[in-house]
């Protein structure tokens, strides 16, 4: 099958956690406390679709499917789709506008300092993430930009790791995959090349 | 009340103690899907397959010290809790702490008093008190609140019972350690068996209650049964759960909380708008059923009764 054929169904997809979280809100399942609920699960899928993103370039260097590509802009937006989900949650369900609250936690609680800096580093890759955005920066300096993931990527993980109260398993497992993701990187650029061409393609992100 | 007079030879002595477990296990779950059946009772109904046994409670007084707040469902009270011991979501306690068994049940009490150490058993140790209700916020650490129709008698009345001596200085209290039915003992979680401590002047206070209540019925096992503590004008991990032992000593005890994570939660967990927590910001909540946030109150609004407990002591550097 065809990318083309293929992609409709994956940016659908994409929109299954939400769906859920819609009929789970619509049948009144979201616990006792829906915002607290709301604001769990799409934190939870902001950080699974950044890390998805991130494994589209070393799956397609470890299985040779170039085609994968086309399927890392996508993914990358519906992170930063469910990461502004994640945020509106906080700030308008949750505080609803109270911004001396707001403002109070994003400087003195730092798992949400931790966590606003990674949507921040994410909002430039999304506003400059459509093809004539590239072309209008040209493609050096739009992947020095987007190397920008990187830091959002460990920025979210970070803000789960801080948050949670004792059992740091689940953060820990993203820790892992986290640093696997960026670790093959490394080796890809440093160990798995022959010097010479390593030298011509490291301006290249992965 | 629950009082149960035990027949002269106890299944525990004939049967082995495993079995017997399993044995209630099933009748409960089984009475509780009747009661459930019989009464029409929608939350009884929700958990078909961890059916609780539950005994309405009867005279049942009323309590000048109870809020006039609306308190929350009996379906919010009873699928929101905090109870590591059977998971870390707030889910867990409903869907597993069924696996406990609350009968029979005893309290150790132990310490610096005239009367001699016991195991008491719960039906004795309830015995002498007259149940009432007391409707009271419940302000957890993690900025929710709830309000809830606890039903229980003051602890100070328990204390009376044991005459503590000069000695005792704090109140002990510690939880079920029963890994075998408490999964969330048996993962990577807080030390156990849980622990908590009051100062006796908290402990003696009249809004201190012990509860085996909460609308008109005996606590779910999510909920701390059989017996547990109450104090409003703390955060809710003060308020130990399924209580097996009382203790009055002379130095201050330790806190599970405190324990794991010291910079965090304090000895007194006061609470307290001004003093940040260092993932809350303790200054407002959300009661649980709103949608708009409140502004905390000093002392969970109980600051009138109880501020005087703290009189003089830096709530910054004791919190």
């Amino acid at each position: 099958m065809t990318v083309r054929r293929i992609k409709p169904w994956v940016f659908v997809a994409c929109l299954v956690p939400l769906g859920w979280l819609l009929w789970r809100g619509a049948t009144g399942a979201l616990t006792a406390n829906p915002i607290e609920d709301i604001t769990h699960r799409t934190g939870d899928w902001a950080l699974r679709f950044l890390l998805l993103t991130l494994a589209i370039t070393p799956l397609r260097r470890v299985l040779g499917w170039s085609s994968l590509a086309s399927y890392r802009r996508m993914l990358g937006l519906f992170a930063f789709f469910y990461a502004a989900l994640h945020l509106s949650t906080y700030l308008v369900l949750d505080f609803f506008f109270a911004f001396d609250l707001i403002f109070d936690d994003i400087v003195e609680r730092r798992y949400v300092t931790a966590g606003f800096t990674g949507f921040v580093l994410m909002l430039p890759l999304a506003l400059t993430s459509n093809t004539s955005m590239i072309r209008r920066l040209g493609g050096a300096r739009w992947r020095r930009l987007h190397r920008l993931v990187y830091p959002a990527a460990v920025a979210g993980v970070v803000h789960y790791l801080w948050l949670v109260k004792i059992d740091i398993t689940p953060p820990l497992v993203y820790a892992a995959v986290l640093t696997l993701l960026l670790g093959v990187r490394l080796w890809f650029r440093y160990a798995a090349r022959p010097a010479a061409s390593a030298g011509a393609r490291a301006t290249l992100p992965t | 009340m629950l009082i149960k007079h035990a027949p002269d030879i106890r299944s525990s002595e004939i049967t082995p103690e495993r079995v017997y477990r399993n044995r209630r296990q099933f009748i409960q779950a089984a009475s509780g899907a009747v009661a459930g059946a019989v009464t029409g009772g929608t939350v009884l109904g929700h958990y078909s397959g961890t059916a609780q046994a539950q005994e309405v409670l009867q005279d049942v007084r009323k309590s000048p010290l109870s809020t006039d707040d609306e308190p929350n469902s009996y379906e919010d009270i009873t699928t929101y809790n905090n109870f590591y011991e059977f998971g870390t979501d707030k889910g867990d306690p409903a869907r597993y702490a069924h696996e406990m068994t609350i009968d029979p049940w005893s309290v150790r009490v132990e310490g610096a008093m005239n009367k001699p150490a016991a195991n008491v058993a719960i039906e004795d140790l309830l015995r002498p008190h007259t149940l009432e209700e007391r409707i009271y916020r419940l302000r957890c650490v993690e900025a929710w609140s709830m309000v809830v129709p606890w039903v229980g008698f003051p602890l100070a009345d328990v204390i009376k019972r044991f005459e503590p001596t000069s000695k005792a200085k704090y109140v002990r209290f510690e939880t079920l350690h029963r890994p075998e039915e408490m999964r969330g003992q048996r993962g990577r979680s807080l030390q156990w068996p849980y622990v908590e401590g009051l100062r006796m002047d908290e402990a003696m206070h009249p809004l201190t209650i012990l509860a085996v209540g909460v609308y008109g019925k005996t606590l779910l096992n999510q909920q701390g049964a059989p017996l547990r503590l109450v104090v409003p004008w703390k955060y809710g991990f003060k308020s130990i759960k399924s209580i097996v032992k009382m203790a009055f000593v002379e130095e201050q005890p330790l806190n599970s909380w405190n324990v794991s994570i010291p910079s965090e939660y304090g000895f007194y967990s006061n609470v307290n708008p001004d003093v940040s927590h260092p993932r809350w910001s303790q200054a407002s909540e959300r009661r649980i059923g709103s949608f708009f946030r409140i502004r905390t109150q000093p002392f969970n609004g109980y600051a009138d009764q109880v501020a005087g407990l703290y009189d003089g002591m830096d709530l910054a550097e004791y919190y």
